[in-house]
């Protein structure tokens, strides 16, 4: 398998320290990614240029080991998808459930919020300069192809992301992976995949409903509190309608999933990866977290590249 | 090495040096040689952080030796991968403590490697944990979460989901730890069964091995004792050459002052 490999590789390449404990199958693949606690605790250094340096090397193997443990996990995903149905199936649907359809009502609140805070006040705002006609374009830009999927990611990071830190860890920490180990069950298979299944469908979707939820509640703020505004839910939809092409429906899928696929590794990666006693727990959930808004910034900086490209 | 037997080996280890999970530079039990022929009953006994759950850990091929090998069923470990599925589901591991799964009640801890790895029908899987639940005593407490439940029962639950995929050697990390009397009998008792050949095992005697710190529960003519001190692995033999042992070790686990005689 090419993502198996590939990922193999990385980990080969990473031989950092001789003190990487000798476990087999997926679960040594994610110690070996663990491996830079030697870093973390080592004794602070003198000069800021070497703790400059020792923070760079950080960062990058902590993109390293992301990177590896993001192709591990794709390769788990293709290879054993017809492994043990009966099992995942329902981890994977109460996933969905979790990081989707248990945060509508939050979802609902923040669209009402956001069609107030940003559609309403843009829309009264063109208004009153006659430029309405930009009205389009402007949501676009700002509802889909940006702040929606970007706010709800960091919603879901901030509500599911945080609580699979803990739970990975806590499982860690009490030994849960190994005694999986030890059933034959492979750890990232099953808790790692439901989980990024899971949370990929979920952005997916709560991005649309925040989108249609956002761009619906702005007009009905406009209606009802900028009454001044002389644009008629038809011309504001058909503008919105015709700003829009095939590549931001396209783009907009590739974005959300790719928000969910790499929130869910950064997020379990500290989780299971790290081998962790349970008063590490919630310093690992906070660095996960900050990683996890990086993570997310950066794939939107990629997506804004191939949107001014394409 | 142990006496050798007619019985095909079950575990192999020659020239092992064992590490612990944590880290693998810290070797904690040295130049292992050892072998358990099928249907053998073996005591580890030794004291706290002597070893004893890696060496066990390292004959299940959960870990690898940093040195030399280690053979389970005559398959090297360091090729336990996915493909050697099937030797590694002849092995049951009962960790210390139980290791539950938090999320899940008992019946779904004991139901869960039967439905991942045997893909039966919820109707076949159902009937099989409620049988193994019923011969644990476990049925009372089948919709318990590991939290509500007592170390003695939390410790019984654990070993009814190691036995659940029908393994032909079962490991067990201080199964007596923080059991109580009535509990500790029970267990010494069922794992006598099993090594005889219990029905859930349709007769088919059970190679089993133990670790303890405390040898007095295990004293039994037909099983065999190890020691671990100070990085190193003795075979003791049988009972009687245990209450022979003169060593200081041996003395400590079987809480006996050094000098005295049993």
């Amino acid at each position: 398998m090419f993502f198996a490999v590939v990922g193999k590789s990385l980990l080969t390449a990473r031989r950092l320290s001789p003190t990487l404990p000798p476990v087999r199958g997926n679960l040594a693949k994610t110690f070996h990614l663990a491996n830079i606690s030697a870093f973390r605790h080592a004794a602070v250094p003198k000069s800021y240029t070497d703790q400059l340096g020792r923070k760079l090397f950080l960062a990058l193997l902590t993109v390293q080991g992301l990177g590896a443990f993001a192709l591990i996990t794709l390769g788990v995903i293709l290879k054993k998808h017809r492994v043990a149905r009966g099992v995942m199936r329902p981890r994977v649907r109460h996933e969905i459930n979790r990081a989707g359809v248990a945060l509508l009502p939050m979802f609902f609140f923040i669209a009402l919020a956001l069609g107030f805070l940003v559609v309403g006040q843009t829309v009264s705002a063109l208004a009153q300069v006659g430029a309405t006609s930009y009205l389009g374009s402007t949501m676009v830009i700002v509802i889909v192809r940006e702040l929606g999927p970007l706010l709800t990611a960091t919603l879901v990071l901030a509500r599911v992301g945080t609580a699979n830190v803990i739970e990975l860890g806590t499982a860690r920490a009490l030994g849960e992976v190994e005694a999986l180990e030890a059933l034959g069950i492979d750890p990232v298979h099953y808790l790692i995949v439901p989980r990024v299944i899971g949370m990929a469908a979920g952005i997916f979707s709560l991005t649309i409903y925040l989108i249609i939820g956002a761009l619906a509640s702005g007009y009905l703020w406009v209606f009802f509190y900028f009454q001044d505004v002389s644009l008629t839910p038809s011309d504001y939809f058909k503008q919105i309608a015709e700003a829009l092409n095939w590549l931001d429906f396209a783009l907009l899928a590739l974005k959300t999933m790719a928000f969910g696929f790499f929130i869910a590794i950064v997020t379990c990666y500290h989780g299971l990866a790290q081998p962790l006693r349970l008063e590490d727990v919630s310093r690992v959930a906070v660095r996960a977290v900050t990683q996890g808004v990086v993570v997310c910034v950066l794939i939107d900086a990629i997506f804004i590249v191939l949107y001014l490209v394409t | 090495m142990s006496d050798t037997t007619s019985n095909p080996a079950v575990v192999e280890m020659r020239a092992a040096s064992i590490c612990t999970l944590r880290d693998s530079s810290l070797t904690v039990v040295e130049n292992v040689n050892w072998l358990v022929a099928s249907g053998e009953f073996w005591v580890v006994a030794g004291q706290q952080q002597s070893g004893k759950s890696d060496l066990l850990m390292t004959a299940a091929g959960l870990l690898l030796p940093s040195n030399g090998s280690c053979r389970v069923f005559g398959c090297e470990t360091d090729a336990f991968g996915e493909a050697q599925l099937d030797e590694r589901l002849r092995v049951g591991f009962v960790f210390a403590g139980g290791k539950l799964f938090s999320q899940l009640t008992v019946a779904e801890n004991v139901a869960l490697p039967l439905r991942y790895q045997k893909n039966l029908a919820d109707a076949e899987v159902l009937r099989e944990v409620e049988t193994l639940l019923e011969i644990m005593e476990l049925t009372p407490f089948a919709n318990s979460t590991s939290a509500n439940l007592a170390t003695n029962w939390r410790q019984r639950a654990a070993l009814a989901r190691a036995l659940i995929l029908k393994p032909e050697l079962l490991l067990l990390d201080q199964p007596l730890g923080g059991l109580g009397a009535r509990h500790r009998q029970w267990l010494l008792h069922f794992l006598e069964q099993l090594q005889r050949g219990h029905e859930w095992f349709g007769g088919r005697p059970l190679t089993i091995i133990a670790s303890t710190d405390d040898l007095r529960a295990w004293r039994n003519p037909q099983r065999k004792f190890t020691v671990l001190d100070e990085k190193t692995f003795s075979v003791l033999g049988l009972w009687n050459e245990v209450a022979a042992s003169a060593s200081h070790a041996v003395k400590e686990l079987l809480a006996e002052p050094a000098g005295a005689t049993m």
